[in-house]
């Protein structure tokens, strides 16, 4: 068998506040294979960044990796030392962040910054880096790439300067990417662009992905697999045909009614009553019961990751199964 | 036929953009540096009927904003008219300019920002009613109750202060306070961006409900064509500064004219396209400081003609209702 690139099990990372224990993230586990994009979806609050910010190695006090494994090609990062994590972040895995100024230091020329980055990781001439520098920036799109290593990050555009951070992290030909919804910001033709680059990228090379969005329809048209989350938890997986057409979950069956679709214009669209419950002193059981339509009794207990066939697990005790009607049977009913 | 409740006539606005230090010294010193203007926007014209929804799309800078403030009387244009049911704010007299203002209200992307932190909720939705003697002081309670509801919002909570309340809520106050002086026509500029799909799913419905309960009529600002292809009943696209098509809905999801329409529906990412072969149109959106002659969009256009990189085409009626801007339709 063939060791995934990434493979995350049982993750916990919680965060020691004055107010108590905020549980960020408790129990989440997946893998992403090479050259596969898994997309991470879930409300705000969910626990999303948080889990990208482990992998990497970036949680700071109050914040801890409580329990868990995150193995790398089979390594276990979490107990990795710290010198040979740094060294791993930006050559073997990178991070793209929704803010692009996470990674541009405002204060030096791309040109620098880029060098530096190729040139931290490995020991080549400040020429040669300088050439892997200008192709990774017409790989992601930039036109008059000599021109633009000269500039400063405050010279570009919004969308500009993403595809700066994008290059940067493709510098290294890293084995996996956690891009934490670097599109959000964007307008839709640019992002348009930057979906481009990442699917050639990771069809081309074999880079593994994790896109982290709470925009279903951008997973649509991206990912291979997903994981859904919800309140630190992963509450579904699987291929992107299994979750968007057969979600199992309540969540992911509410969610998927909230998106605006061709087929029901104008018509009401599906309300989830509520909202996020408070990560701080979470109650037992589930924990989207308060705005779940099938929630009895025995929800009260916490609900296991449950399989529903290869690659198919739902946390739920009364999931959408057993001759319920498809969420998109159900979607062109509605819109009859 | 009654007038449209909104028409725009050859609207244009202008920014200067003013200079910097540096640019200011080297004036000075004698250079050749002039103050950059800003055609945010450039020759709109628009009509909006009693009871429509239209939604209003474009890239970001494209000038979405700055025409919603103006329909919203919140800024002046360079140039043009904006009449109210046939009427100009300008000429009318004041008394009757302030009665049709508030006619006309917007709601903003940045709830929080836009609702003062210091008031009760209470105050923020009903000190306009009683300013503008819409209701008196006996009323207060029992109207601001009417209206919180009406937005889905619990009257208990009229107390409270805007941070005391989630995204999805305070949105729903600006909502209110927007109700509460009784307008016919509501201006939303991206009032949905900020929230999470199931909160925004809630406030899209309410819009759909107050619709129905009061006849109103929206301008919808978004640059989420799935969010404005779901509410609307007519599309208007702009870019940079000028609008490009305009069409019912359905058609112009359907069967885009102009070549820019038709690059950006390609690119709407929606739930039913999987794994999708992304086919960006080329380069950016040129700067509004600096736009490129003739047609906007000819750096971009796979149909460019040697006519587009000179001369502007005109916005036609080439069918009922439906207007594109674009050379090919003249063919
Ligand atoms: N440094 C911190 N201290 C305390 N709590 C934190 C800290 N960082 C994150 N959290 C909490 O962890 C939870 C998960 O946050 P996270 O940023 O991962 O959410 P997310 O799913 O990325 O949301 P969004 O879509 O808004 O980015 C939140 O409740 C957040 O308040
Ligand atoms: N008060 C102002 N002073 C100077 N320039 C302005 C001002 N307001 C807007 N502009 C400029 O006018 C142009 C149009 O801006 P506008 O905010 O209307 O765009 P928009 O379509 O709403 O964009 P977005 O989608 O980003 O909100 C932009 O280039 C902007 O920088
Ligand atoms: S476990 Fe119960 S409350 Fe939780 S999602 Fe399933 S049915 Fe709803
Ligand atoms: S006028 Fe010319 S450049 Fe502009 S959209 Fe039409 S064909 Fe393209
Ligand atoms: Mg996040
Ligand atoms: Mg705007």
């Amino acid at each position: 068998m063939i060791t995934p690139t990434l493979e995350v099990a049982n993750l916990r990372t919680h965060f020691f506040t004055k107010n108590g224990v905020v549980k960020a993230v408790d129990g989440i586990s997946f893998k992403v294979d090479e050259g596969e994009v898994l997309g991470l979806v879930g409300e705000s609050g969910s626990g999303k960044t948080v889990t990208g910010f482990s992998i990497i190695g970036l949680v700071d006090p109050p914040g801890e990796v409580v329990d868990g494994g995150i193995l790398f090609h089979g390594r276990n990062l979490v107990e990795l030392p710290d010198e040979e994590m740094r060294d791993l972040r930006g050559s073997k895995i990178a991070m793209i962040f929704q803010d692009p100024m996470m990674t541009l230091n405002p204060v030096l020329r791309i040109d620098t910054q880029m060098v530096e980055a190729v040139r931290a990781h490995k020991n080549v001439s400040r020429d040669s880096a300088y050439q892997r520098a200008r192709e990774t920036l017409v790989a992601v799109g930039i036109a008059s790439p000599d021109e633009r290593l000269k500039a400063y990050p405050h010279q570009f555009s919004g969308g500009m300067r993403q595809r700066v951070a994008i290059a940067i992290a493709l510098l290294n030909e890293p084995d996996l990417i956690i891009a934490d919804e670097p599109t959000t910001a964007l307008d839709v033709t640019i992002q348009a662009q930057i979906l481009f680059e990442a699917q050639k990228l990771c069809r081309r090379t074999g880079t593994a992905m994790i896109w982290i969005t709470h925009d279903l329809t951008v997973v649509a048209g991206l990912a291979d697999r997903i994981c859904v989350m919800y309140a630190g938890r992963d509450v579904e997986h699987g291929s992107v045909d299994e979750v968007l057409d057969t979600p199992l979950h309540p969540y992911t069956y509410g969610l998927i009614g909230s998106v605006p679709s061709r087929n029901r214009r104008g018509r009401p669209l599906h309300q989830i009553p509520g909202m996020t419950p408070s990560l701080l002193n979470l109650p037992p059981g589930c924990a989207f019961r308060d705005r779940c339509p099938r929630a009895t009794e025995v929800c009260m207990e916490q609900p296991p990751l449950a399989p529903h066939g290869p690659g198919r697990t739902a946390r739920c005790f009364h999931p959408h199964v057993n001759g319920d009607k498809s969420r998109r049977a159900e979607m062109e009913a509605e819109s009859k | 036929m009654p007038p449209p409740i909104v028409e725009i006539r050859n609207v244009y606005k202008r920014f200067a953009k003013p200079l910097d230090l540096a640019a200011k010294i080297a004036q000075r010193l004698g250079a050749d540096v002039h103050e950059e203007v800003v055609h945010a926007v450039d020759d709109v014209s628009l009509s909006i009927d009693e009871g429509e929804v239209v939604g209003l799309v474009g890239e970001s800078g494209c000038g979405k904003s700055t025409l919603g403030r103006m329909v919203a009387g919140i800024l002046a244009p360079s140039a043009g008219q904006i009449l109210y049911r046939g009427g100009d704010l300008v000429t009318m007299p004041p008394e009757e300019a302030q009665r049709a203002a508030l006619k006309v209200q917007m709601i903003f992307q940045d709830p929080f920002a836009s609702l003062n932190p210091r008031m009760r909720v209470a105050d923020i939705i009903g000190e306009a009613p009683l300013i503008h003697g819409i209701i008196d002081k006996a009323e207060f309670d029992d109207y601001v109750d009417e209206v919180l509801k009406e937005c889905g919002l619990d009257p208990s909570f009229k107390r409270r202060y805007p941070h005391q309340f989630s995204g999805g809520q305070r949105q729903r106050i600006g909502i209110a306070r927007a109700l509460a002086v009784k307008p016919e026509f509501i201006v939303c500029d991206e009032s949905v961006a900020a929230l999470d799909v199931s909160i925004q799913a809630q406030i899209l419905n309410l819009f759909m409900e107050l619709r129905e309960n009061f006849n109103l009529t929206y301008l919808i600002i978004s640059h989420d064509l799935g969010v404005v292809e779901h509410l609307s009943d007519r599309v208007v696209i702009m870019y940079l500064g000028r609008v490009v098509e305009s069409a019912a809905t359905e058609t112009l999801f359907d069967t885009p004219n102009h070549p820019y329409t038709q690059a950006l529906l390609r690119e709407v990412p929606r739930l039913e396209s999987r794994r999708s072969e992304f086919q960006p149109i080329r380069g950016e959106i040129p700067s509004p400081l600096d736009p490129p002659p003739g047609c906007h969009f000819h750096p971009r256009c796979p149909y460019v003609m040697d006519r587009c990189r000179s001369e502007v085409p005109a916005l036609k009626s080439f069918k009922t209702r439906w207007h594109s801007a674009c050379h090919l339709n003249d063919q």
